[in-house]
């Protein structure tokens, strides 16, 4: 023991073990900070689980609650409360804001705690119940951004309200992270005044009820007999599905990246421990002749590594809880929770992961490394122990294969990964050994070459090492091809969504319309001067069966799938197709012809939910069977800012239902105050400002990029490190080949030009690969998470190469500095 | 055999047969030889001869294809690959023709290494000890490679010694020195085992080193040709 921490002391003072600990520091902190972020999520949301309904079980729909639910409740003795739940324009001071609104009632919330402040940062304190009658409360984003005090007017519908406090804290709405929309608090017995409830408004209806477990779960039971569509209940155990899904998505992407970059540093311990193992057989075999035994040996560099292992990993929890804290803070705005104290639990998982990787990827040349021969101390070719690499790698992979899959908490997941990358590197060795062997071919070196001797070298050079050329090739192309592909998605993503709305594009919607006030919003349009935009009819509806069959959310895979069937559709009547859509297949439906109703489809919608021309589906409709057939289906751009609608059907088939109206326009920058007097003038209105909404949507895209980014960070620097792991594993040969050069005669001029073509040829090569990966990556990431056309990325061809070039050149620069520095007979003697 | 009993070191029929391509290369033959306690033998032989492979399987560094040696009453290769480095390290010295110092580790730590393996507490001043008997008190924490070529031989002296091993292996301990660092290593060398009563067994082409030596055992084409001085076994 006490020789193996002399020895970590000796190799460490002689740098042989910087490049492992590195790599551990960078495996460790990357997954401790990931897994930090992750716990304390999981943890605010488990500490926040009985009051993330606020109550024991809460029933939602989008209709009101049939009464015996209510009765049932009262009936098992079990407390209960209410919320109804809509968007609305909130207007005080000349402003009008879109809100959240939340009419609760009094009892309200059964389970956690209100929290209010008399006003804008001052301190809060637990409220006992919501807003009382004829009052509102507003949380702080709302309360600032209106510029209101508590005291002053809020104008919310048909009603003034006095703001009677700033919400602090509103227990079940932790859960929900992103939230968009600021928070509006009321009486759930002022609602029905505000007149903001009409035909075709999104609202939701909670029921909460708490009391004894025995009491609660009974009425669970008897409540989930009679759910019907568009009727949800959770319950402690289900609580959130869908946030609890997007969270746990969220989390296994991000504990992927940072296991690839414990991947990659794997793969950096592999080379460093090689390299280890080369400089350490003539010891090995000097310490068998003096009397060391193998055991003694394995346990002596076991140790040593153990050891280094222990303190590089307790090295990487620190880093990865200071990177923690960093993503914390920048994802606090919008975590609008109070996350707990970390716990050492990650940290704990960090050290495992360190280790294992440690183990997995060091243990097996270690292993090889008390098999030399002792025997080499006389003769230095019966050298290294050959043979059982590929089982020592194999050994590594497996036991990051394993983590991989914990990680993914998903066997297919983490294969997928696991292969991926397997894949990834495969590609990247062998596409980058085949570009090396052509820029080093006969020809290339004679077009080239044909002049300069250090050319000439170079690419002789290049020839002579092409097998760890290429690893270092796949090495630098893995870490660029993290970095190109951030940039790309970064900057295209936000950026796409911006050039798919021209300048002249609509950039405020207008929902809620009802049929009678079509005609005094068209006056009030007419008396500004602003031509009354087109009108059209919307009516909510659910699909209920598919050619007689009935449908339901479990016939469905697909979890857009599983959202479309679950909540109510949007169709639409209109006599002919939209201007702005184009019927793809099928023909448009003849509005005169009174026989079989027909509709016409997205044809988004059809291949999301398996629906083809000739389909007869059915909707229900404000309780009605409304049944077509799919003559035609629609292409159209979502993003171009136009109303648009899953489903048109004909006007004499769909008017007599429950209609409300929406429209887009475009208004222009002095026409912004028109807003303000036409929420006023209308106050049921629902008017989204477009530009707010993207502007709120990329601030929150930009906190969880910058997270993203932080920990790709990791993962480049862990390639970075491979790089180099690589660079210095050949470094001694190429420093022998330079001393043997300059023994014969060669300048420092030509040596350099010679190291700088192979540098410069495998800088070419990698950043050409980490292009095409990058580009492959983004443009599936495109299609299939974005659902974006991302633009050609011309200048990628250039920057790739570039970064590539640059690195490595850097590299030639710094490595030819320090062979040229030393005198030949040195370098030889100190190598040979 | 009463000379086997006697004998620190005892090779009996031992050969050396290794493949090479197709065919196998025979680089000793029925080798028998004995090594008296205290005694200074020489093993001499042209580039080939194999001398440098005898002194590996006297050293039990290498496995012969037949017969056997003794050392120190223990017969090598009925041990295991372990127990014969227990016993180098309890009764071998060595010195290399390309001193095999450990470049991490520096003059004091080269010499401790063997103690530390030995599990000696007294290692680092048993060490400096040492050094200052071969002249390098000054010069305890320089690394080989701040050392010159007779540096590092008498660090490898040093190392050897330390231990206080019975049989001294050297394999051409002069081989990468010039004449003058070479006579002075050698002479140092033969003042130590003189001092410490170790027998000594060295590898060289060099007539007139081996001449200095009780007896010249003498190799061609992997047999013993002659044997001056007292008797082979």
């Amino acid at each position: 023991m006490r020789l193996a921490v002399r020895m970590l002391g000796r190799d460490w003072r002689a740098g042989e073990l910087r490049v492992l600990a590195l790599a551990l520091v960078v495996a460790v902190a990357s997954v401790t900070s990931v897994t930090f972020v992750a716990d304390r999520i999981w943890n605010a949301m488990v500490r926040d689980a009985h009051q993330l309904l606020g109550g024991d079980v809460s029933l939602q729909a989008d209709q009101p609650w049939p009464r015996e639910f209510a009765e049932e409740i009262a009936r098992r003795g079990l407390a209960r409360a209410e919320s109804v739940n809509l968007a609305s324009m909130a207007q005080a001071n000349g402003q009008s804001l879109l809100a959240g609104v939340k009419a609760v009632t009094d009892s309200y919330p059964l389970r956690g705690r209100l929290r209010s402040a008399p006003g804008l940062n001052q301190p809060d304190a637990p409220a006992p119940r919501g807003p009382a009658r004829g009052t509102v409360w507003l949380d702080e984003r709302l309360t600032s951004a209106l510029g209101v005090v508590p005291g002053e007017r809020v104008k919310l519908g048909n009603v003034q309200f006095p703001v009677a406090a700033v919400l602090t804290l509103e227990p079940d709405r932790g859960a929900n992270f992103f939230n968009i929309a600021p928070r509006l608090m009321m009486n759930k017995d002022d609602l029905p005044a505000t007149g903001l409830i009409q035909i075709g408004s999104r609202v939701t209806y909670q029921l909460l009820a708490a009391g004894e477990r025995k009491d609660v779960d009974e009425f669970s039971a008897w409540a989930k007999q009679r759910l019907g569509r568009g009727q949800r209940l959770e319950s402690l155990e289900n609580a959130r599905p869908e946030v609890r899904n997007t969270i746990d998505r969220a989390q296994s992407f991000l504990g992927l990246t940072a296991l690839l970059a414990a991947v990659l540093a794997g793969v950096a311990i592999a080379l460093g421990t090689r390299r280890f193992v080369e400089r350490h057989l003539d010891g090995c075999a000097v310490m068998r002749c003096l009397g060391a035994s193998q055991s003694r040996l394995l346990a002596l560099y076991g140790t040593e590594f153990l050891l280094l292992g222990l303190g590089a990993c307790a090295a990487g929890c620190a880093v990865g809880y200071a990177a923690h804290a960093l993503i914390v803070q920048w994802i606090a705005g919008i975590l609008q929770v109070q996350l707990p104290p970390a716990s050492p639990l990650p940290a704990l998982q960090g050290y495992l992961v360190g280790l294992v990787l440690l183990l997995g990827f060091s243990l097996p040349p270690l292993i090889q490394l008390k098999n030399v021969p002792a025997v080499r101390v006389m003769r230095r070719e019966s050298g290294a122990p050959r043979g059982g690499a590929l089982a020592a790698y194999a050994a590594g992979f497996a036991s990051l294969a394993g983590l991989l899959v914990w990680q993914a908490g998903n066997v297919k997941l983490g294969a997928i990964v696991v292969g991926g990358f397997a894949t990834a590197v495969v590609v990247f060795v062998a596409a980058g050994w085949l570009a090396l062997r052509a820029a080093a071919s006969g020809a290339v070196a004679r077009a080239l070459g044909a002049r300069s001797m250090a050319v000439r070298l170079g690419l002789a050079s290049l020839r002579r090492h092409s097998r760890s050329n290429a690893v270092q090739v796949a090495s630098l192309a893995l870490g660029l091809t993290a970095i190109l592909l951030l940039s790309i998605t970064r900057a295209d993503l936000i950026g796409a969504w911006r050039r798919a709305a021209p300048p002249d594009a609509p950039n405020r919607f207008m929902l809620n319309i009802q049929p009678d006030q079509i005609a005094p919003l068209g006056e009030f349009f007419a008396s500004n001067g602003i031509p009354m935009p087109d009108l059209y009819p919307m009516i909510r509806g659910r699909l209920t069966a598919v050619n007689g069959k009935p449908v339901s959310e479990q016939d469905y895979v697909d979890e857009r799938a599983r959202r479309l069937v679950e909540r109510e559709f949007n169709l639409s009547y209109s006599a002919g197709p939209p201007p702005h859509n184009r019927v793809s297949a099928g023909r448009w439906f003849d509005a005169q012809s009174k026989g079989a109703a027909e509709i016409s489809i997205e044809e988004g919608l059809g291949k999301t939910l398996g629906l083809k021309l000739g389909d007869a589906v059915t909707f229900n409709i404000a309780g009605e069977p409304y049944s077509a057939r799919i003559t035609s289906l629609r292409g159209l751009k979502w993003d171009s800012m136009k109303v648009n609608f899953f489903v048109i059907g004909q006007p004499w088939a769909l008017e007599r239902y429950p209609t409300s109206w929406i429209t887009s326009f475009r208004l222009a920058p002095q026409h912004e105050p028109l807003i303000n007097r036409l929420a006023a003038r209308f106050p049921n209105l629902t008017i989204v400002d477009v530009g707010a909404a993207l502007k709120q949507l990329q601030a929150v895209l930009d906190q969880v990029i910058v997270a993203v980014q932080f920990v790709f960070l990791f993962a480049l620097a862990a390639g970075l490190l491979v790089l180099y792991a690589a660079l210095v594993a050949t470094e001694d040969e190429r420093r022998r080949e330079a001393a043997v050069m300059r023994a014969f005669g060669a300048s420092s001029a030509q040596i350099a030009g010679a190291q700088r073509t192979e540098f410069a040829a495998m800088g070419l090569v990698a950043g050409l690969l980490a292009t095409v990966g990058a580009l492959a990556i983004s443009a599936v990431l495109a299609r299939r998470v974005f659902e974006l056309d991302l633009p050609a990325n011309g200048w990628l061809w250039i920057a790739g190469p570039l970064a590539g070039l640059a690195l490595l050149s850097l590299n030639a620069w710094l490595s030819s500095r320090k062979v040229l520095r030393m005198s030949p007979a040195l370098t030889l003697r100190d190598t040979g | 055999m009463p000379l086997e009993v006697k004998a620190l070191l005892a090779a009996r029929g031992v050969g050396k047969v290794v493949k090479s391509g197709a065919s196998d290369l025979v680089i000793l033959r029925d080798i028998d030889l004995a090594v008296m306690p205290g005694e200074a033998v020489a093993i001499v032989g042209a580039s080939g001869s194999g001398k440098s492979t005898l002194l590996a399987l006297l050293a039990g560094l290498d496995v012969p294809s037949k017969g056997s040696v003794t050392l120190d009453g223990e017969d090598l290769f009925a041990l295991d690959e372990d127990a014969r480095a227990a016993l180098r390290g309890r009764a071998v010295g060595f010195v290399f023709q390309s001193f095999q110092l450990l470049p991490a580790l520096d003059a004091l730590e080269n010499v401790m290494l063997p103690l530390e393996l030995a599990g000696r507490r007294d290692a680092e001043s048993a060490a400096k000890q040492m050094l200052e008997r071969v002249g390098l008190g000054e010069r305890l924490h320089h690394y080989p490679k701040h050392l010159s070529g007779g540096e590092q031989q008498r660090v490898a002296l040093a190392r050897a010694f330390v231990v206080e091993p019975k049989l001294l292996l050297a394999d051409e301990p002069t081989g990468s020195l010039d004449e003058t660092s070479g006579e002075a290593v050698i002479g140092l060398m033969f003042e130590l085992n003189r001092e410490r009563g170790t027998t000594l067994v060295m590898v060289t082409h060099d007539e007139q080193l081996a001449a200095r030596c009780g007896r010249i055992i003498r190799l061609v084409g992997g047999r013993v040709e002659s044997s001056d001085g007292r008797a082979v076994a």
